[in-house]
């Protein structure tokens, strides 16, 4: 599948951001980090802006932007639908939770009601936004039941590193929440080694020869494509990395999102308040770098079952 | 809206493609895209028609595969389009309601005045079947071309899919196969007319036709040799020749 920028900016930057609500409620619930007005804000403003820039540049993508609030209406059988009408509603319990943590700075009460509920919402847009791709079948590599967990993960430790990024400059970053933080952040890479492992060794869903159905004469090449430049489904649905590049991309993803980003909140969580800012913006990028080229992976190395008919020969 | 219609009275419009009769001619990709560059979902934009490398939307397109080995081995031309599947994931997907399967045939359309484009359904199909309109931002796909079908003002033997009443070698046909008794139904009983990757789970309406048990007779060993080729009867001149074939008559 072809890698569009709109869509893995989306994905990556509003998964982040509803990661770090969760855990901004979790913090708040638990009373392990001091809710100060000035680091809550932070993080709501950081995580807003990270989720709604992320909607909008998946609008970018879009043929007609001005008919969006059209795709708010079949919820009861699309998935991109549901996730729109959930990221909207999202908003609803995040911006009272926001206003009434910092102004009436009480978090045991009432507020913290609205927290649950924003958690709740947060987490279940981004296993919308899973669900999407988990329910393609003409996609076998998308159609697997990690899918929806592994968005789920990596929103949710991408978003860790981003509270403790924003928290590391209010010097409010406990060391057990930096290392909490590295252990998510590798336990959503061993999710993500599991899913490469899956991918690698699964029997191929459709072959040239289940899509044309010429198997009974013998093996299905094709001849001659109906056309000889691009067309459309080529363009969107043909794209691929040859398998060395993958191995080496998966790589980089792997030390830079996984190990790089661990290492350095192991040693933010050893520091000095005062230093710990510059390891943690370290993890920060780290982590961002990451999860990009996972996502752009999660693309590039899906194949679907149309480029069958354009020469693969399964998927 | 993009549920699927729950009840309907059992008719589906659907083609069937003969593969052993098909000769890759490309007829009915070229007057589908004529009438339908007109027709419901019109314009089948193209961009840079003439240049190096054209593109554009086409409701149907003609591979050619190659299957087995030897002399086994065959050429199957193999016509492509929307299988109008009774179980169509890319209507489901679509969060709009843009894309819909009709209750009275099963015939999946989309609406270009509610699509956004964002594309998914053309994801959601395993057959490649919808292809996106770059210039309309709008998604696109075989409708049966229902304004033939349908219409009035076209003589009865016209209203038929365009793709069908112009193939040379009569390798479509048309009908309803959700009755057991059409002619559509009896040809795919007869022929053991088949879905493309059931595995899908799209369960498509369109059915193939298998190219027959290969007949040819020149791999046998000839019975007896071949004809002498008659000799030249060339004279070098062509008058010469004509009055040779004259008088040879
Ligand atoms: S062939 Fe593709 S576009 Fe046509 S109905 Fe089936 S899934 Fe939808
Ligand atoms: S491209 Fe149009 S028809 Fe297709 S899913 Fe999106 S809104 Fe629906």
């Amino acid at each position: 599948m072809n890698p569009a920028y709109s869509v893995i900016f989306f994905t990556t930057a509003s998964g982040a951001g509803y990661g770090a609500i969760v855990w901004l409620v979790v913090l708040a619930l638990l009373g392990i980090v001091p809710l100060t007005p000035a680091l809550g804000a932070s993080v709501f403003v950081v995580s807003l802006a990270l989720i709604t820039a992320g909607l909008l540049s998946s609008t970018f993508h879009l043929g007609h932007p001005e008919r969006a609030w059209r795709a708010l209406s079949q919820w009861r059988s699309s998935w991109l639908s549901r996730e729109g009408v959930a990221a909207l509603a999202t908003y609803i319990p995040i911006l009272v939770f926001a206003v009434g943590s910092l102004f009436f700075s009480a978090h045991n009460n009432i507020w913290i009601w609205f927290g649950l509920i924003a958690a709740g919402l947060c987490l279940v847009t981004v296993g919308c936004t899973g669900m999407i791709y988990a329910s393609l079948r003409a996609i076998p590599r998308w159609s697997t039941p990690l899918v929806v967990p592994l968005y789920i993960a990596f929103a949710m430790s991408t978003g860790a590193v981003l509270v403790i990024a924003i928290a590391s400059i209010f010097w409010a970053t406990p060391g057990i929440l930096a290392w909490f933080t590295a252990v998510i952040t590798l336990a959503a890479w061993m999710l993500k080694i599991a899913y490469w492992r899956q991918i690698d060794t699964a029997k191929p869903v459709a072959t040239a020869e289940s899509a044309t159905g010429l198997g009974v004469i013998g093996k299905v090449r094709l001849l001659e494509s109906p056309h000889n430049s691009e067309n459309y489904v080529m363009r969107e649905m043909g794209y691929t990395i040859a398998r060395k590049h993958a191995a080496r991309l998966r790589k980089i993803a792997l030390v830079v999102g996984g190990i790089a980003t661990a290492l350095a909140l192991v040693i933010a969580g050893l520091l000095p308040a005062p230093y710990a800012i510059a390891t943690s913006f370290v993890a920060l990028i780290c982590a961002a770098t990451g999860i990009l080229i996972e996502r752009w992976l999660f693309f590039a190395e899906a194949r679907h079952a149309a480029s069958l008919y354009y020469g693969a020969s399964e998927v | 809206m993009t549920s699927l219609p729950t009840s309907n009275d059992g008719r589906k419009l659907g083609l069937v493609i003969d593969l052993d009769i098909c000769v890759g001619c490309h007829a009915c990709a070229v007057n589908c895209k004529e009438w339908n560059t007109g027709g419901h979902s019109a314009p089948l934009t193209d961009e840079n028609p003439y240049g190096a490398d054209p593109q554009g939307v086409w409701f149907n397109r003609v591979h050619s595969f190659e299957a087995g080995d030897g002399d086994s081995g065959r050429t199957v031309h193999f016509p492509r389009s929307c299988l109008h599947c009774d179980e169509p994931a890319c209507v489901t997907v679509c969060p709009t309601g843009a894309s819909y399967k009709r209750e009275s045939d099963g015939i999946v359309l989309v609406n270009a005045d509610t699509c956004i484009g964002c594309k998914l359904c053309s994801w959601a199909c395993p057959y490649g079947a919808r292809e996106y309109d770059y210039a309309d931002g709008v998604m696109k796909k075989c409708t049966m071309c229902i304004d033939r079908i349908e219409n009035q003002h076209l003589p009865p033997e016209d209203r038929l899919p365009a793709c069908v009443s112009t193939c040379p070698a009569s390798a479509r046909h048309f009908g309803d196969l959700g009755d057991p008794n059409s002619d559509v139904s009896l040809l795919v009983a007869e022929r053991g007319g088949y879905d493309l990757m059931p595995e899908m789970g799209m369960q498509p309406v369109n059915k193939y036709l298998p190219p027959r048990a290969s007949t040819r007779h020149d791999l046998e060993t000839p019975a007896s040799p071949p004809e002498a080729i008659p000799a030249s009867t060339d004279t070098g001149s062509d008058f010469l020749n004509w009055v040779d074939r004259m008088l040879t008559r």
